[in-house]
């Protein structure tokens, strides 16, 4: 019961059913199309022929679906369209929906090889001295407080006595006024109610243009520190090169065997005497040089090679310009002389001290207001001079900087709390700071 | 930059010399471009179309390792990021620390304007120059995006400062860009709840997003890249500032390896940091503790590769610090620090004027000129040749003695006797032993003024003119 039947008939005959009412309709035996032509007919026919032929699926599709086949299924996976009706696709990339994962990755430095020498202040009476504590500073693998490596040693602060009453900035002299004329209970002080890990002696004193103390009388004020305290101690001239040999050598003779750091020994003066006084004694040198990273090779080299000091008995100090007034070439410099001793440079390989009382020489530490009216108000000093101190110190230590020379108890406090906190050595109770935005301040 | 050295750039130049960016060789230019005191387009020539593969390569090979992000619009235009090392000793920093103040949405509307002018008005003299700050932050407290807008419109209103807004409410987020339109916020933050949405808002705004996973770097990382396939790369980094104890220290480490990672190569996480000191604020209830553990922790992360920073004490003990440490941080190491020696005329000086000695050291010189003129002194004032150092250090060092005061006089062509009246030399109080040998060497009379330029009025006018002896 077979019926042939041109192509638009068919059409024709199915554009005019409406399909949802094709109840009792029955379709038997083949169906089958006889299309003449195929690829060969003219675009415009083929593009005709081709819309008839898609317009009878469709139809057929609709019959299939009221017979319960589901074309829409074979429709898609025929096409390789996803959902068979996209009506509004647009030409945009699909919204991305889940994070895309990463893991992240960093690697250690690979050319820090050389660890800071290890340098010991202090001497207990198993070394020979009379020191409760002693402290070490150097060791490091890698810059301060970086993962690379771990860090030995934490920081140190060696506070300031002067063996004479001196110019202080008013916060700061608030806090000594009580042993200004007596070193060794001023010694005794910072020790006991500042904090300090060591004590720094200036013997400032005995500059011939100040009191012109002898260095026997000067000598005495370090016996009197050494008895008054018992934590390492620096010893300090007054910074005039013709006088502080003879003043070092004296005080390293009454300190022997307490492993005192004699400061300093610079290349502007008889560094030599200062190098064997420390041998003859048992001290430590404070190598100085003026923001200068080829001055500072040139002398350490010559402690080692013309004067024989060991590599343990050697410390730097690169000079400590304060919080804007050079603090930049200070930082500079100290990383500088840090990264080229720990990639092997061996005239650098030293822990570094810095004179952080500088800070308080710069007029927003002390001064009550700024002398230029163009600016705004500086607020009240007492709170400025202190932060001016940390600033100053906490921006060296990042830089390489083991040991500091501090005068504020405030500053002290602070900057041990930081350093330490950066050393990983400070316990604290967890703060959630997911939601910081909201918080009430 | 992908390149370290002028003949690697010099490879993509036209070689011609043709002197059109003010160098005389191109090899020239390219060690400016090596060193990024010149731009490449400063080369015209190699903007012709037949260079434009070249232009093309070098430009890529120029780009600095950590994207640069801009924040707000027209002259107050923030730019982070753009840094291509570790240590600035190798390079410089670029784009200085952005530090922002915050103000926050429940504030009252007369204590919010006062306190945003206050921002926008800081200034501290510095070398030549002032200091200054840079951006309000607007904290959303209310939750309310009504009240948050209103603020954010006040702020507008206020400054031209950039701003930053900071919610982790995309509802507030977008009532506060509605506020902000055209003005370029920075929005802060999205985080792994809130991406979707931020995102959103980051890219139908066209604004830089800040991408918020407090230590979690795996998080900070899958947050960036996602960002970058959505389709913007004006992102900030902010791996959570943690304000105390162990949590400081992972927040020190995370910022190292960020930054690491980025200069390394890992273009994923090449994006500018953020730290948020304010989070002392959470850690101390005393104000002065809290000022101080956020200035203090504000001073490492400018140090360590902190971009941009959100803050909230404004007293100036606290500000101050920090407009210094950054100031010390991308100062440009390799820039001369001293100033031309020799004489220098302050106000309109006579033969009754006196004549005041210091350093050429920059600093030096700049705040003794500044504390002079901005009070008026009619002056003469020596720059002495000290190699660049400061007076305390040059006396010690020295860089400054007798010798080179008369010198540095004498060779600008002024005559003591003939060029004054009084034949007198002020000397800086840090040089005071240096009066004996002045005297000796110059004939002059010696006084010695005080150790602090700022002083210089008050004692002008006890001791000068100068008494007949």
């Amino acid at each position: 019961m077979t019926k042939k039947m041109k192509l638009s008939q068919l059409s024709d005959m199915l554009q005019d059913l409406n399909v949802e009412s094709l109840e009792g309709v029955t379709i038997e035996g083949d169906i089958e199309l006889n299309i003449t032509g195929g690829g060969g007919l003219n675009p415009a026919l083929a593009y005709a022929l081709g819309s008839e032929i898609s317009q009878i699926s469709l139809h057929m599709a609709n019959i299939g679906r009221i017979l319960g086949f589901p074309a829409e299924q074979l429709f898609a996976s025929a096409f390789g369209m996803g959902e068979m009706p996209q009506p509004q696709a647009l030409p945009t990339s699909p919204k991305i929906q889940e994070l895309l994962a990463s893991k992240f990755e960093v690697a250690k430095v690979d050319n820090w090889k050389n660890p800071i020498q290890e340098v010991t202040l202090g001497a207990t009476s198993g070394d020979g001295g009379s020191r409760k504590s002693t402290v070490t500073l150097g060791g490091e693998n890698a810059l301060p407080y970086y993962f690379d490596a771990e860090m030995p040693h934490r920081n140190y602060v060696t506070m300031d006595v002067f063996d004479m009453p001196i110019g202080m900035a008013k916060s700061v002299k608030g806090n000594y006024e009580d042993v200004i004329n007596d070193p060794a209970e001023w010694a005794k002080k910072v020790v006991r109610e500042f904090n300090a890990d060591m004590v720094t002696i200036h013997l400032i004193s005995t500059d011939p243009l100040i009191n012109d103390t002898s260095a026997k009388e000067a000598a005495k004020v370090v016996e009197d520190v050494l008895q008054a305290v018992d934590v390492p101690i620096v010893i300090g001239g007054s910074g005039n090169p013709e006088k502080d040999p003879e003043v070092l050598e004296k005080a390293a003779e009454v300190a022997e065997g307490e492993r005192v750091l004699l400061a300093s020994a610079s290349l502007n003066l008889d560094y030599e005497r200062i190098a064997k006084a420390a041998m003859d004694y048992g001290h430590v040198v404070l190598s100085w040089t003026q923001l200068e990273i080829n001055a500072q090779k040139e002398l350490n080299r010559k402690l080692m090679k013309q004067c024989n000091v060991p590599r343990d008995r050697i410390i730097m100090d690169p000079t400590t310009a304060a919080l804007g007034y050079g603090l930049d070439y200070a930082y500079t410099n100290m990383e500088r002389i840090r990264l080229a001793g720990l990639m092997g440079d061996d005239e650098l390989t030293f822990p570094m001290s810095s004179g952080t009382t500088n800070a308080w020489g710069a007029r927003e530490a002390w001064m009550v207001s700024s002398p230029l009216n163009q600016d705004s108000d500086w607020g009240p000093r007492e709170y400025r001079g202190p932060i001016w101190e940390i600033v100053t110190g906490l921006a060296l230590s990042l830089a390489g900087n083991d040991m500091f020379m501090m005068m504020h108890p405030t500053s002290v406090q602070v900057l041990k709390e930081i350093t330490q906190t950066l050393y990983g050595s400070i316990e604290s109770e967890e703060i959630d700071i997911t939601n910081w935005i909201g918080a009430e301040v | 930059m992908k390149i370290n050295s002028p003949l690697e750039a010099y490879k993509f130049l036209p070689a011609t010399n043709c002197g059109e960016c003010g160098e005389a060789t191109c090899m020239a230019f390219a060690a400016h471009l090596i060193d990024r005191s010149h731009k490449l387009t400063d080369c015209t020539p190699i903007l012709e179309p037949k260079f434009k593969k070249k232009y093309e390569e070098l430009d890529a090979l120029l780009a600095p390792e950590i994207r640069e992000v801009e924040i707000g619009v027209g002259d107050k235009i923030a730019k982070i990021g753009g840094d291509d090392v570790l240590y600035r000793h190798k390079l410089t920093f670029f784009n200085q620390t952005q530090l922002a103040y915050d103000v926050w949405d429940t504030m009252d509307e007369k204590a919010l304007v006062e306190r945003v002018k206050y921002i926008q008005d800081f200034k501290k003299f510095y070398v030549g120059n002032f200091l200054t700050v840079d951006m309000v932050a607007v904290r959303c407290t209310s939750n309310d995006p009504a009240k948050f807008a209103s603020a954010v419109k006040k702020v507008v209103e206020t400054t031209d400062l950039p701003i930053i807004l900071c919610s982790f409410d995309p509802a507030v987020l977008k009532a506060g860009l509605e506020a902000s339109k055209g003005r370029n916020p920075l929005l802060y933050a999205a985080n792994k709840d809130n991406w979707k949405e931020v995102g959103e808002l980051a890219l139908e705004y066209d604004v830089p997003v800040t991408l918020f996973a407090p230590n979690d770097l795996d998080l900070l990382k899958s947050l960036a890249k996602t960002f970058a396939a959505m389709g913007t790369e004006k992102l900030v980094l902010d791996p959570g500032t943690f304000p105390t104890g162990k949590q400081l220290k992972q927040t020190f480490t995370n910022f190292v390896k960020v930054r690491r990672a980025g200069i390394d190569g890992d273009r994923e996480i090449a994006y500018p940091i953020m730290a948020v000191p304010f989070t002392a604020w959470m850690a101390h209830d005393d104000p002065v503790s809290a000022s101080y553990w956020e200035t203090v922790v504000a001073s490492v992360f400018t140090i360590r590769y902190g971009d941009i920073m959100i803050l909230h004490s404004t007293e100036p003990y606290a500000v101050l610090p920090e407009l210094h440490i950054r100031d010390t941080i991308y100062t440009d190491p390799r820039k001369p620090v001293s100033v031309d020696p020799g004489m220098y005329k302050v106000g309109e000086p006579t033969a009754d004027s006196p004549v005041l000695v210091t350093t050429n050291f920059a600093l030096t010189y700049y705040t003794v000129e500044s504390d002079i003129a901005s009070n008026k002194i009619d002056c003469f004032l020596w720059a002495i040749d000290t190699d660049g150092i400061g007076v305390e250090a040059a006396v010690a060092g020295g860089q400054l003695t007798a010798a080179k005061i008369k010198k540095g006089i004498e060779e600008s062509g002024f005559d003591l006797k003939k060029d004054t009246t009084h034949n007198t030399i002020i000397l800086p109080g840090l040089a005071a032993r240096l009066q004996g040998d002045v005297e000796d060497e110059t004939g002059a009379n010696v006084m010695i003024g005080p150790a602090d330029s700022g002083r210089i009025p008050g004692w002008m006018e006890k001791n000068w003119p100068p008494q007949k002896k």
